[in-house]
């Protein structure tokens, strides 16, 4: 039965979270160890599995693996069913999730070395892993929909991992202590109210077509006239994009991303850059039948990633804190996937490839789309990994106390070094090929969305740089140790602290003391393979060859005229200009300071003010949607409708009867003779009655 | 000639007597006596039925005399409750006994 393989896929990973929160959370806490290597090893057979996959998928003549469906629930006519959908598109998900996940995980035993929490750590992770597994394995919207709540759920529980505060925290820290929790939240509720949409979308799809199967519902919209013609494609697209955009953080609900950094690093690296986020963006792509049929959502879906790209690039502009720097890196550039699936998704509405079977067009239009998520994990997770190791040397996250971290941390500063040009875009790193297709989709299709593009590719360039600079080159400016002590710590270098600041130091990070080190040898190794990936993951579509994985027919070219031959057409060179242009900026203003950084937050002050604080949005949305929408508007007037009319309806009730109760016990006055007066009457009215109407 | 409705008004009769004594006075024995009125009225439908409609039947007589028997069954038991209301409340009055009410 080799075609049930895929299933072992979902299933060890889930073995791997039983057993460590079932058996050795409870019976084996001190062999914490323990739980590490068997998410690894869970983790790395489903690797494994998911390759023999993609292979396998690839060999089969309709790019699909015929899977066997259980039934699932039978209520009358209605018969749901669990199955899985493997196919091209699947696969590379499948090969993405499992190999980042398994890098992060040989990478967290490093990072989470020592903390209390590390067997709940993996119980979490492995769970994440599962439910991811289920998210794009699955066949129909209801279980991806299960595994979509699911991830949700362990973002939630991961991003909260310090519940109890960030490690080392001290009482009295209120932002310490409860920024986690109140992140965990956030991210929580805002994505929720993007699921309203996608599961309203699922309850129309199936209202209308009677069947939750992905495949099914794409050949549904595909008929001319059916059941899902004309706006009722558009309204169910929407709402599967406002799922889509709340999961991957598009604009307005981007807010939840960066505040979900208060988690651990790693989870970071695995769930809010490199799988979960990119989610909506795989959501978008397996309902691309839908998408591609309806010409309104096909345009917002590209409008939203456009903006989104740039709105997010102009706030990581400014971010002193490295991890949001990133996080608001990989909202843009889930941006940049929306733009390809949105843009995909327009050709193929506009009817550019009419005569294309109708998988040949989904192929088409996710490609780009699904290629920029496959390069993005690798080195986005790389960048993530990166900072973390960074963490892991200074006990901060704050960018304005590195520096000069090259000589300490050689190889985090090179592969952070190699992410950062591949996300830069720069020739021939993997980053360049898909942005530059994204680029040249967007301009065939969208003109205004183009452009948003490019101005994306200078800043992310700049913001990229901005951070190497900061982080890694110049002189060190006191870690977490100045940060303790303040400001006229900072210039001291920590050889020069004496024995009571670096025990008090310590103790104010029990996890990572701030010694400057090279990380061990469990976090470098993940980082180097996934540098070497973020250099090569590229050249998969050089010749054609990731176009043919999703199941497209697309002329092969050799790799060296796929390599060069890219310089024929105008548009690389601009955007090489553009990102070198970036790097040059960051490079003036922040290496060699020829440049004033205060000087240019002075000249451009409200623009700085406007992008440091963040649009003011979490104030506007605090304020004007949760003060005033919701509690004062919304949750007022349900408060209302509670009380007055549901209450009001059972206490109405109540009253009623007391009162005809009142009423009505005054004929109860207990003399037997007149209950028998009225025995008489009603048998005499009955008998009359009886003469009047006949029997 | 004594015909069948000759009887029917007679029990019709007495049944009314003994309803309105059943319902208007306010002594228990008469309320008492009143019901035993308006047994034996339909014991005398139930006999004059009998003779006039299947005289080959006795159905009707021995019904009537079950009647009897189940009246001197419930005068034993109503006089019972007399003679205790009596003895709550000195008097026999109806009126007086509304414990059942509100």
């Amino acid at each position: 039965m080799p075609n049930q393989i895929p299933w072992l896929i979902l299933i060890i990973p889930f073995l791997s979270f039983v057993i460590n929160a079932l058996i050795l959370r409870p019976f084996f806490p001190r062999q914490h160890k323990l739980a590490g290597y068997v998410t690894i090893g869970a983790i790395g057979i489903a690797f494994a599995l998911s390759l023999w996959t993609l292979s396998a998928v690839t060999g089969s003549p309709e790019h699909k693996l015929d899977m066997e469906s259980f039934s699932w629930l039978k209520i009358g006519n209605l018969n749901i069913e669990i199955g899985l959908l493997i196919d091209g598109l699947t696969s590379v998900m499948l090969v993405v999730v499992t190999l980042v996940s398994l890098m992060v995980q040989i990478y967290s035993q490093g990072y989470m070395h020592g903390d209390a929490g590390y067997i709940r750590y993996y119980s979490w992770m492995s769970l994440f892993t599962t439910f991811m597994l289920v998210l794009v394995t699955s066949n129909s919207l209801l279980f991806m929909y299960l595994g979509w709540e699911g991830v949700g759920l362990c973002s939630y529980l991961l991003i909260g991992f310090w519940f109890h505060g960030r490690p080392g925290a001290k009482p009295g820290d209120a932002v310490g202590l409860y920024a986690p929790a109140n992140a965990a939240k956030k991210a929580f509720l805002v994505t929720r109210l993007g699921d309203v949409g996608f599961l309203l979308a699922i309850l129309y799809l199936f209202s209308k077509t009677g069947t939750f199967n992905i495949e099914a519902l794409g050949e549904a919209a595909a008929v001319k006239g059916g059941v899902l013609a004309g706006a009722a494609v558009t309204w169910a697209a929407l709402g599967i994009f406002a799922g889509a955009a709340g999961k991957s953080a598009q604009f307005p609900l981007h807010v939840w991303l960066p505040d979900a950094m208060e988690g651990p690093t790693p989870v970071s690296a695995l769930i809010h850059a490199a799988t979960m986020v990119a989610a909506g963006v795989f959501l978008v792509a397996r309902t691309m039948p839908i998408f591609m049929h309806s010409v309104e959502a096909a345009t917002v879906v590209a409008i939203i990633g456009g903006f989104t790209a740039i709105f997010a690039a102009s706030m990581g502009l400014v971010m002193n804190d490295i991890k949001r720097v990133i996080a608001y890196s990989t909202i843009s550039q889930l941006g940049y996937m929306m733009v390809a699936l949105g843009t995909g998704a327009l050709a193929v509405a506009q009817g550019a490839d009419a005569g294309k079977t109708q998988a040949a067009l989904v192929g088409l239009a996710v490609t780009i789309g699904i290629f920029h998520l496959f390069n993005h994990a690798f080195f986005k997770a790389l960048l993530f990994l990166g900072a973390g190791s960074v963490n892991h040397a200074t006990g901060t996250f704050d960018m304005r106390l590195m520096g000069g971290l090259r000589k300490h941390l050689p190889w985090t500063s090179t592969t952070f070094l190699i992410a950062a040009l591949s996300l830069a875009g720069i020739w021939p790193l993997a980053g360049f090929w898909s942005k530059d297709e994204i680029l040249a989709q967007a301009w065939e299709h969208h003109r205004l969305v183009f452009f948003l593009a490019l101005i994306t590719v200078f800043m992310t360039a700049f913001y990229i740089f901005r951070v190497y600079f900061l982080t890694f080159g110049g002189k060190y400016r006191g870690g977490e140790a100045a940060a303790v002590h303040g400001p006229a710590s900072i210039a001291r270098p920590p050889s020069h602290s004496t024995v009571a600041e670096r025990h008090e130091a310590a103790r104010s990070h029990d996890v990572h003391p701030p010694t400057l080190h090279e990380a061990p040898g469990v976090m470098v190794a993940p980082m180097v393979v996934l540098s070497v990936l973020a250099v090569i993951s590229g050249w998969f579509n050089l010749t054609g060859g990731f176009a043919r994985l999703l199941g497209e027919e697309e002329a092969g070219h050799g790799i060296v005229s796929g390599l060069f031959g890219i310089f024929a057409h105008p548009l690389p060179w601009i955007s090489l200009v553009l990102a070198g242009g970036g790097i040059f900026l960051a490079y003036a203003m922040y290496s060699k300071k020829w440049v004033s950084a205060e000087a240019v937050g002075r000249a451009f002050k409200p623009l700085y003010a406007l992008f440091s604080h963040k649009y003011w949005l979490d104030e506007a949305y605090e304020r004007g949607v949760v003060s005033l929408g919701l509690i004062g508007g919304f949750f007022r007037g349900l408060a209302f409708f509670d009380s007055k009319g549901v209450d009001g309806a059972v206490n109405g009730a109540a009253q009623g009867t007391a009162g005809a109760g009142r009423l009505l016990r005054r004929a109860q006055s207990g003399q037997l003779q007149l209950y028998g007066m009225a025995i008489v009457v009603g048998i005499i009215a009955v008998i009359v009655g009886v003469f009047i109407f006949g029997a | 000639m004594v015909g069948l409705q000759h009887y029917i008004i007679l029990s019709a009769v007495l049944f009314c007597i003994g309803l309105y004594g059943a319902l208007a006075k306010r002594n228990a024995v008469i309320i008492l006596m009143s019901i035993e009125i308006m047994l034996n009225a339909a014991n005398v439908a139930l006999v004059a039925f009998s003779r006039y409609v299947t005289p080959q039947l006795l159905t009707g007589q021995i019904f009537a005399v079950f009647v009897m028997t189940v009246a001197a069954a419930e005068v034993a038991v109503g006089l019972a409750i007399i003679i205790a209301l009596y003895r709550q409340k000195e008097k026999v009055d109806v009126g007086e006994v509304d414990l059942m009410k509100w």
